[in-house]
Order: structure tokens, then sequence, then C-alpha cells
């Protein structure tokens, strides 16, 4: 229950950090907040040779919004995200989502990056950026390149990374106008890892038709459900369509079975949350155009 | 056996120690500094046994490495009371209220209390236990840690109208 040994480094700039990463690579493990990495670091489950802790990296740390996008520093702490108000007022399905990572404890330390680069199947900012059409920048010592949130999470804890990459930034566009959202998700008590997720963004014309949705679910990593999503254009909302929708998007969706639920229970909840998720986007949608006509 | 030195700020005071980088911070407070009202539980971020103030911010400090401490502003339980002889409401409310059983979850609960206040002056039920979802507690099942809360506001509340 205590770490193994490991050689520590605190760079303070992201040269000095990516210099690290490309001099140690699959020897060193970044450490952000530590929520994750430090659990198994004290299981013994890992034991990198060396540390390089980027908490002194300070240029890492930050909240920019403007007309174009939200643009999240990777060791922003979650905390910071959920009590944003611009991010509250512009990316509202962004502060659900973190609202329900760990407890308050977790997310004053917990890193935006750090959860999306741990690539966790339950955890909450994953299906987020994915419903978000977000784009992680990945630097390494002499290369920059720009990946969307949907081509980062491989499968099961893996992503696009390299070994001696960093997620550096995170990138946000604004939804489409009168675009409506939800993030639902089920735990056995609140705080608890996800069980099952989803996040649904949908935008209606001012005839009620929907024009626009995304619809993203838990699974052994996060599952965009395009052909859904496609199957829903032109259509009003209703509970029959979600509710069919919902159906269709789970039927083949991989899960995983552990103790605290099988792949069964697990897809039956992913679907339920699916349709809940498109119902309340759809009612918020309907608000918002209500809101422009007036 | 490599180590490096940390200067840190403590309840106030200045401490510093020369450490391991794979020391936990809970284990550097209560083995090197003495500071042994942080708890062991867990040592995985579960239970909430060892929360700490980090810059006035409730964090765990099992899953904190000392090394990544030099320089940073804490608080443990053994910094709440304002002097030696009187408690912190918080801690008065938990006595006369039976806030407490066995008390090996208090210290982390009394500091997320503490912040809880701080944010949020006149915390509801519903906000109480959402900031009292972090720290697990096996005796009391929790109603009398949420009545000692909600009295320890209204204690400061009234002293400071």
């Amino acid at each position: 229950m205590k770490p193994a040994k490991f050689d520590y480094h605190d760079p303070t700039s992201v040269d000095e950090a990516l210099g690290l990463m490309a001099q140690f690579g699959d020897q060193a493990r970044p450490l952000a907040g530590g929520q994750s990495l430090v659990p198994l670091m004290n299981f013994r489950l890992i034991r990198p040779a060396h540390l390089i802790d980027l908490n002194g990296v300070n240029e890492l740390s930050y909240l920019r919004a403007d007309d174009a996008a939200l643009r999240i520093g990777a060791t922003t702490r979650q905390r910071e995200l959920e009590r944003s108000p611009e991010v509250a007022k512009r990316w509202p399905l962004l502060r659900d989502a973190a609202a329900f990572i760990g407890h308050i404890q977790i997310r004053n330390r917990g890193t935006v990056g750090g959860s999306l680069a741990h690539a966790f199947p339950s955890a909450e900012l994953p299906v987020a950026m994915v419903a978000l059409d977000a784009s992680m920048v990945l630097g390494a010592k002499k290369t920059r390149r720009s990946v969307r949130a949907e081509d980062f999470f491989l499968s099961y804890m893996t992503t696009a990374l390299q070994p001696d990459e960093l997620l550096l930034e995170i990138a946000v566009t604004p939804l489409p106008g009168n675009a409506g959202w939800s993030y639902q998700e089920v735990s056995r008590r609140h705080g608890d890892f996800a069980l099952a997720g989803a996040a649904a963004v949908l935008a209606l014309d001012a005839n009620g038709f929907i024009h626009h949705a995304r619809l993203t679910l838990t699974g052994t990593t996060p599952i965009r459900v395009r052909k859904v999503e496609e199957s829903l254009l032109g259509e009003r909302p209703s509970e029959a369509l979600f509710g069919d929708a919902a159906r269709r998007a789970t039927e083949n969706l991989e899960q995983d079975s552990d103790i605290h639920a099988s792949a069964e229970y697990r897809r039956g909840a992913c679907a339920a949350l699916a349709r809940r998720a498109l119902m309340q986007a759809a009612q918020r949608a309907a608000e918002s155009v209500k809101g422009t006509l007036r | 056996m490599s180590t490096r030195q940390v200067r840190l700020r403590i309840n106030g005071r200045e401490y510093s120690g020369a450490v391991e980088p794979r020391k936990l911070l809970t284990d550097f407070l209560r083995d090197d500094l003495g500071l042994t009202g942080t708890h062991v539980g867990c040592e995985h971020g579960v239970c909430g046994a060892c929360t700490i103030l980090w810059n006035g911010e409730p964090v765990r400090s099992c899953l904190l490495f000392a090394v990544q401490m030099n320089g940073a502003d804490l608080k443990t339980v053994e910094g709440i009371a304002p002097n030696a002889t009187e408690l912190h409401p918080l801690q008065e409310k938990f006595w006369e209220l039976h806030g407490l059983q066995c008390g090996f979850c208090t210290p982390g609960i009394l500091l997320t209390a503490e912040a809880l206040l701080k944010e949020i002056p006149n915390p509801s039920e519903v906000e109480i236990r959402e900031w009292l979802s972090g720290n697990l507690c096996r005796c009391t099942g929790y109603q009398n840690i949420v009545t000692a809360i909600q009295e320890a506001a209204n204690a400061v509340n009234s002293a400071k109208s």
C-alpha cells in the first residue's frame, strides 16, 4: 500500500516536461492531479521508474473562452471547470458532467487532462468531450498535433497518446444555435464509478424538427452512435422516437461485466439513460427555440 | 536513498523535512512531523479519512506525495481550533450532538465541513450530504454529523449577526 521507488522530476515549463518525456518515454508517467495514478501506484499495480510532475507547469492550467472555442489547459482542475460561470453558461454539458466526477475532494485536485488521458471507461469527461466534438492538442518534443476526441479514445484505458507525448490542451467549440443538452449517469451511490452514462446534444429548427443530433454512451470507451444520430434528423422529438433510438443505439453495445454490474445490466441502463438524455436535450432545445422566436 | 528537501506551511507554522519522493503526504504529516490527527484509512482515495485542506480546499493527503508540497499552505485537524483551550464551533457541535463514535473519520469530516461552511455559510441538508459524500463513516449513519454541521453553521452565523 505504499508506492515503489521512482525518480521525481518537477519541470516548470511545457518544453522541459516534453524534454523529459522524450528522454524517458515509456519508463515515465506524467503526474497531473494523481487521483487515478497514485492509487494505482499505492497498490503497486504500476511502478513507473520516473514520475514527471506537471503541477509546476503553470502554463498548462487555464480556461480561455472566445467566440471560436473554450480552450482548457490540460492540468486545469476539474473543480475549476465545475465552478466557471462561462462554462456553466456556454458549455453546461461539461459543467454537469464534471459535477459527477468522484467527490469534491477529488475534483479539487483532479485535472481535466488527467481524466481524459487516463481514459477510464466509466469516466465522465471522455463521454462529455466526445459528445461535444472536442479536439485534443497532443505535444511531443518536436511536434504538435490535434486529434478529435472520437479518435483520441482507442479502447479500454488506451488513447492515441504516444509514450513521449503529453495532452496539452482541449478545445471545445460552442454548441449549435438553439441546442439542448443532457448528461445522465447511474452509479450505486453519488460519486461512485458510473455503471452507465449517456450524453446528448440536440438542436431543433423553427418548426420543431431535429436538425442536429449527437449521442454518446459509456462503453469500454466512449461511443458516438452516428447511425442513430443520423436517423433522428428531420424527425420530431417524441418518447417513441427516442425510445426506439436508445434501443438501437445499445443493441450491440460492447460492455464489460464486473463485480459491480453485468454487461447486460449496463446495456439496459445505457438504453434508459440514452432515452432520458435525448428527451431532456429535446426539451431544452425546444425552450431555446421558443426563447429565440419570442 | 535520494531525498529532497521540502518547506511548507501547516496550520500557520513553517515546517521542513527531507523526504524520499515516494513518501505520501499522509505519512510525512504523521511520521515525520508528528501531526497524527490526520488519519490513514484506505490509502487509495476512497474513504476520506486523510482529508486535509490544501490552499483552503479539501483534498486527499494519501494521493499526494510530500515532495509535491514544497511551498504549499496546508491545514490539518490540529489547526482548526482557535487556541489550546477552545474548540472550533464544528468540534463543539460534533461533541455536543454525538457527531462521532469511534472518531476515525472525524478529522477528515471536520476539514471538509470547515471548507463547506467557508464556501456556503448556510448549507442545506442536500449540500451538506453532497460534500460529505467523499468521507465515509462506518459508525454513525451520518444523521448526527449532518445535524452537527447544521448547528455549527447556525452558531457561526448567529455569532456574526
